[in-house]
């Protein structure tokens, strides 16, 4: 009990007895465990497992702690090696990083001019941009994505459109749909949001002044937004193409509802895995794999950022 | 006013000179902001190496003439010129002035010596020329063994050192200085200001400051511009400035001073002696040394500094001499000086500042104490505007 007195003592700055700060410490902690921890060493444990036809598909099932060194040693990195052996799985990994690599950029490019405006923009309708920018997020994301189907197929939306103008005889057709361009197409749209918004928090904070010191001492506004702007806003790119680069790598709705068959990503093959083989222990070990492909580039940046600040 | 207003701080006045030529030219400038007149048909000169003050309160439009000079904002009407050149429509990037600005603007990506470098890469300066330049620069400001560090890793004062050294990199003609030490507590202030003026003496440049202080336009300027609603109440060296404001704006914001508002109750002629106004108001008659272009019956301010005003417990006397009896209502002990507010009969106050030449042990004039307050018929000055 001194203990806790001490510990409230307004001399350190912190008032309450010493369990409630510990409970506000441990909830997130909690949360991360059950949600997060667990489920994935429940994972991890599957992809060291084998295939069986049972309920659950899989063997070894933990049996208590009496046959646990029995349960322990049927544990292998089976699925692991055959991941290796297979080069569909390799074949995914790097179309996934590929592909992912390309909308991130894609998302750059036109998601910077457009949080730059935002940024730009008289503060009375900045509000109104941003709400412009979540606005999509109202209508379900499987909706949206199917609304492309009905403009991308070949007798859709953009070939009527194309049609009436002009720009496309009328026994044309536009040959975008079951393409990677659909899906490129379908991600950049999805993904926009999640670019803008971590760019514009960037620049909007960034003051005004600076653009005109930079103009004062001689640097005309091309170069000082390279010299000044875009330094600046480094935290935001990293930020949104973290956000966008990390999902797209596992995304699965968009390739599998606009890509074509040749289309190979991660999500589809994990898919294939778990729904079309009911391989669970080698699905886990795919999803294994994803995880330690996205944490590690993560890791190596957050001790970055450490060193740097 | 004709007469000689005691020493000014150099023999350095060339707008009293007819033939010099103004190294930066206000012509008729009249900036809108929407509906907001922000600067209104100014016309103002500054000379060459001049360290020139606009003075006034915030929206004045001083900060807004700062910036069409730099070339941030456009004049709505009238014209710029700088060494006779109309500047009109060159950008900032291309205009021989540089800015020191309010935030400092430090770019907090760089290094210090990057910071103070920016301008000079801006140049295509070679390198060699900008180390020199930018150590020169370092040593100047005392900051040689911060080069390394980044903005948010100084201090207020050493920032606002960085921004002055990169402001100054470049020898621009002109140095603007946006309220520069505003951020900085009053004993920084006052060394940074002596500094700047030995600055701006060494390097032979034309200082233009922007400042809402007072105290400061007075300890470093040439001259300063009192503004008001876009437009100059008036222009002239501090100690004009203090001791012959031209209005009752001026007057009242530069320092302390006791406003009283009468009417012209005789001229000099009438008086016999030449140059002496006789003010009337409310039964308190008040004699001034001066000459002046109102005639009788004109309403008038008459103005007089509390430190012109000597305080008494004894009637003058020369039943003649400016008088105005009361009781003592308050006493501002300011260390330096007591400012005492005297309350008449009728109701009104008048201020007088008495130097604490000893120190204090028993007041001499207390509270509730009858008083006289007397000043001579050169003290104060009558006001028409």
């Amino acid at each position: 009990m001194a203990n806790v007195v001490a510990e409230a003592n307004p001399a350190t700055g912190t008032g309450g007895p010493s369990w409630t700060r510990w409970l506000v410490v441990a909830v997130p902690y909690i949360w991360l465990i059950l949600f997060f921890v667990a489920p994935f060493l429940i994972i991890l444990k599957i992809s060291f497992s084998d295939t069986a036809i049972s309920i659950p598909p899989y063997t070894p099932l933990f049996q208590g702690f009496g046959a646990i060194g029995d349960f322990f040693s049927q544990l292998d990195f089976e699925n692991y090696i055959f991941l290796t052996e297979d080069p569909l799985y390799i074949w995914s990994y790097l179309s996934s990083l590929r592909i992912a690599a390309i909308s991130t950029l894609l998302l750059l490019l036109i998601g910077y001019p457009m949080a730059l405006a935002m940024a730009r923009a008289p503060t009375s309708i900045r509000p109104t941009l941003v709400m412009l920018v979540i606005l999509p997020f109202w209508t379900s994301f499987l909706i949206r994505v199917y609304a492309w189907i009905g403009i991308l197929k070949p007798d859709g939306l953009l070939t009527l459109l194309l049609q009436t103008i002009g720009l496309m005889g009328p026994d044309q057709q536009v040959q975008i749909f079951r393409t990677d361009y659909a899906v490129f197409i379908g991600i950049v749209y999805s993904y926009l949001p999640f670019m803008v918004l971590p760019l514009y928090a960037a620049l909007e904070k960034m003051d005004h002044s600076l653009l005109e010191a930079a103009s004062d001492l001689g640097c005309p506004p091309w170069k000082a937004f390279w010299k000044i702007t875009f330094p600046l806003s480094l935290p935001g790119v990293i930020a949104g193409s973290m956000i966008c680069f990390i999902p797209i790598t596992g995304e699965f709705v968009i390739p599998d509802l606009l890509g074509g068959a040749d289309t190979l990503m991660i999500g589809k093959t994990l898919w294939t895995e778990f729904f079309g083989n009911r391989d669970w222990p080698l699905a886990s070990a795919v999803a294994v794999i994803l995880l330690i492909m996205l944490v590690i580039p993560i890791m190596i940046f957050q001790n970055q950022q450490k060193k740097v600040a | 006013m004709a007469k000689s207003l005691g020493p000014v701080k150099r023999k350095f006045s060339p707008w009293t000179d007819p033939n010099a030529v103004p190294f930066i030219r206000f012509e008729n400038i009249t900036k809108r902001f929407g509906d907001f007149v922000a600067v209104d048909n100014l016309t103002l000169d500054i000379y060459e190496r001049e360290f020139f003050s606009l003075l006034g309160p915030s929206g004045c439009g001083k900060t807004t003439l700062m910036r069409m000079l730099a070339g941030f904002e456009e004049p709505t009407e009238g014209r710029i010129l700088l060494q006779g050149q109309d500047i009109r429509g060159v950008p900032p990037y291309r205009r021989p002035t540089n800015m020191m600005f309010q935030s400092y603007a430090l770019f907090p990506h760089m290094s210090v010596e990057k910071n103070i470098a920016f301008g000079l890469e801006q140049d295509n300066m070679p390198r060699g020329e900008i180390n020199a330049r930018v150590q020169e620069m370092l040593k100047l400001v005392k900051l040689e063994q911060f080069a390394k560090r980044k903005p948010n890793q100084l201090s207020g004062g050493q920032r606002q050192r960085v921004a002055l050294a990169r402001s100054l990199a470049k020898r621009p003609k002109v140095l603007l200085l946006d309220e520069p030490l505003g951020a900085l507590d009053k004993k920084l202030r006052e060394e940074t200001q002596f500094e700047l003026m030995d600055l701006q003496q060494t390097l032979g440049m034309t200082f233009l400051i922007v400042t809402h202080d007072q105290e400061e336009a007075m300890t470093v300027s040439d001259r300063i511009a009192v503004m008001d609603k876009g437009i100059i109440m008036q222009v002239a060296t501090p100690a004009e400035i203090y001791e012959a404001p031209n209005s009752r704006y001026v007057a009242d914001f530069i320092g302390d001073i006791n406003i009283i508002e009468g009417k012209i109750a005789d001229t000099a002629s009438a008086l016999g002696a030449p140059g002496t106004v006789k003010i009337e108001s409310d039964g308190l008659s008040i004699a001034v040394d001066q000459e002046c272009q109102a005639v009788k019956g004109d309403h008038v301010a008459f103005a007089v500094r509390p430190e012109k005003v000597r305080i008494s417990p004894d009637a003058p006397a020369d039943p003649s001499v400016n008088a105005f009896y009361g009781e003592v209502w308050d006493i501002g002990y300011l260390g330096d000086f007591s400012l005492f507010i005297v309350r008449s009969e009728d109701g009104r106050f008048m201020r007088a500042a008495q130097a604490n030449v000893s120190r204090l042990v028993d007041r001499p004039i207390t509270f509730e104490d009858r008083v006289w307050l007397t000043w001579p018929r050169d003290a104060g000055l009558v006001l028409t505007r």
